[in-house]
């Protein structure tokens, strides 16, 4: 009884599709109803994602404000020419690659080394208190952090040279010391972001059998053993994969990490000024908008080829865990 | 003999103890250590809140308030007006650009988590490129500010963020896994796609919709980005972006210098009264993150999923 009365169902429902898979009208029709609930969400990313990759024409452009984007005129690669003789790019380039290869190199080590002793913590309770401790930075605004730097570097009265002096030593004019910054940035960064970056590790720490652990420790293997042999080798597929997209990334800066901690100090541009704070510079500051329009675009295309190219080599790895 | 035999076994345990457990001791005093270090910014800005102007100019900022006093947050009561309207703007925008994100993502992953949708994987890709490549900053400023003239508004606040492609992934990829059977049966129903996204969908998936309700809420509760582009009307200031007005131009707080006359002081706090904003701004968030912590945690292990 039950085959008669469930086969008849599918058939009808097949035929009805294939009546139904005729012409576009009739598709449209068999998929208005999914349109219309993605709508909304599209028109947005229309609007604010894909008109704006238009615009990047505004970078081959003499743009003025009055005339708009389509009225003024061509001036062919003028604005890549300035950028390429101004001696910033350079500088800008170096220094968005140089300040995010410490962050990658010392966020995956910072991250992999807290794993580990939060991992091997027996009390519970108090691991959960040391990662809400390390947790904490990632939920607060760069702004804030601005405002951390300041009551800790300023030449005046911050902590650091209050302490320095009574230990009696030197103070430093922190906010006039480029060679400094590459230091403090990445300690700012690994701080905001270590305990954030951890998670992913411990998840992965979670995953591995307890057996190999047993098993090592009945052949007498001690517990930096275990960490060396067992839980690191566990733990480089992940490490890969976050890194290569972290270089994906490479080209583009934390802007609000470089513009509230050094607030926006031009004396330590030198280590500091990344592409996009100076384009926001010349967009905003100095309303050279043909330079900020240059070096955005070259900033987008060379990110989206760093993009490709490191999803290409995740895929390699691991094809599951490439973006696509 | 006696004593010796019986203190030995004692004297062994103690040893096996020390052996078993030096690791573990090690291990927390360098977490300590690691705890009070990422704890030091913070304690130092609420010292500074709560030391008086003159005493802070003189010593220092310190763990510890070298003289106490709370004129910083008496200031700040007294001059409520503007933190009042930040703090405004900030819960309004909060509140707009969770639930407004929630539900046109929520909507858009609902649609391409559906498989009898012919056009899902065309509409992903649209979608996820924007994750590969943007325009930059000039052409949305322009867009922005000269076509949209959406300068000075409350929506340019909330608009730009409310798709963000990560996060309909993440809930397509929550959406695609409940069981199909529920989504069949209330078809035999005769319930639309509008009703079975609303009474069963979005209800199995409180998981996913908190995670992404949190992320988005801390988004919008800390962005100064939008507000420095584009925002001049003091009176649209968000908090973080007063924080930076104020961080950035002490004169943002003296132009009400003449209530220093209330407090009864010859100085207006102004160190102390940024330390003391930043504390007031940052308290529901403390709050808030304290209770909500193993959400976020959660949104990573799910963002794990869509990887694998």
């Amino acid at each position: 009884m039950a085959p008669t009365a469930t086969t008849p169902i599918p058939r009808n429902a097949n035929a009805a599709q294939t009546r139904k898979r005729t012409g576009f009208g009739a598709l449209l029709r068999k998929n208005a109803i999914f349109l219309l609930m993605a709508a909304p969400a599209l028109l947005l990313l229309i609007v604010f994602s894909y008109l704006p990759m238009f615009g990047v024409v505004i970078a081959f452009k003499d743009f003025r404000a009055a005339l708009g984007i389509f009225e003024s005129p061509w001036i062919g690669f003028k604005n890549f020419e300035f950028l390429l003789r101004s001696p910033t790019l350079g500088r800008i380039t170096v220094n968005t690659l140089f300040l995010n290869s410490l962050f990658i190199i010392t966020g995956t080590v910072g991250a992999i080394g807290l794993a580990l002793m939060l991992n091997e913590v027996r009390l519970k309770m108090a691991a959960r208190t040391y990662q809400t401790f390390v947790f904490f930075p990632y939920f607060i605004s760069w702004v804030i952090v601005g405002y951390f730097s300041f009551a800790l570097l300023n030449s005046d009265n911050g902590l650091l040279n209050t302490t320095l002096s009574r230990l009696g030593l030197k103070e430093v004019a922190w906010y006039s010391s480029p060679q400094y910054w590459p230091t403090i940035l990445t300690l700012t960064n690994l701080w905001k972001g270590v305990g954030y970056g951890s998670i992913i590790y411990l998840a992965g720490m979670l995953a591995i059998n307890t057996d190999y652990y047993e098993a090592a420790m009945l052949d007498g293997a001690n517990k930096l053993q275990q960490i060396r042999y067992i839980t690191l080798p566990f733990l480089v597929p992940i490490m890969i994969i976050t890194t290569l997209l972290a270089i994906g990334r490479i080209f583009f800066a934390d802007f609000g990490l470089i513009y509230y901690t050094t607030r926006d100090n031009s004396l330590l541009y030198p280590t500091t000024d990344v592409i996009d704070t100076f384009v926001f510079r010349a967009l905003r500051v100095n309303a050279d908008i043909g330079m900020a329009a240059a070096a955005g675009l070259y900033q987008s295309v060379v990110g989206f080829v760093l993009v490709i190219a490191s999803n290409w080599l995740v895929k390699r790895v691991d094809p599951d865990r490439a973006l696509f | 003999m006696a004593t010796l035999t019986a203190s030995s076994p004692s004297q062994y345990h103690r040893r096996s103890w020390l052996e078993r457990n030096g690791g573990q001791l090690g291990l927390h005093t360098v977490l300590i250590l690691i705890t009070i270090l990422f704890a030091v910014p913070l304690l130092v800005v609420v010292s500074a809140s709560f030391t008086d102007e003159v005493a802070l100019a003189k010593n220092g900022y310190g763990l510890w308030p070298s003289q106490f006093s709370v004129d910083a947050y008496r200031y700040l009561l007294l001059n409520p007006d503007q933190i009042i309207r930040s703090y405004g703007v900030t819960i309004l925008v909060t509140l707009l650009g969770t639930l407004g994100g929630l539900l046109v993502m929520t909507l858009l992953a609902y649609a391409l988590a559906r498989v009898d949708f012919t056009w899902r994987r065309p509409i992903s890709f649209f979608v996820f490129f924007t994750m590969l490549f943007n325009g930059g900053l000039v052409p949305t400023y322009i867009l922005i500010t000269q076509y949209l003239r959406l300068r000075d508004t409350l929506a340019v606040l909330i608009l730009p963020y409310l798709v963000v492609p990560w996060f309909v992934f993440l809930l397509r990829t929550y959406f695609s896994t409940l069981p199909k059977e529920f989504i069949e049966s209330a078809k035999i129903d005769g319930a639309n796609e509008f009703q079975i996204y609303a009474r069963i969908v979005l209800p199995l998936s409180t998981p996913a919709l908190a995670t992404v309700g949190l992320f988005l809420i801390l988004m919008f509760w800390n962005d100064w980005w939008l507000a420095l582009l584009y925002i001049n009307e003091a009176s649209l200031y968000p908090l973080q972006y007063l924080l930076f007005a104020i961080l950035r131009n002490a004169e943002f707080l003296s132009n009400n210098a003449n209530q220093s006359a209330m407090l009864g002081s010859v100085v207006v706090p102004l160190q102390t009264i940024r330390m003391a904003m930043a504390i007031v701004a940052m308290g529901p968030v403390a709050i808030a993150f304290l209770a909500l912590q193993r959400y976020f945690v959660r949104g990573l292990t799910l963002g794990g999923i869509k990887g694998e």
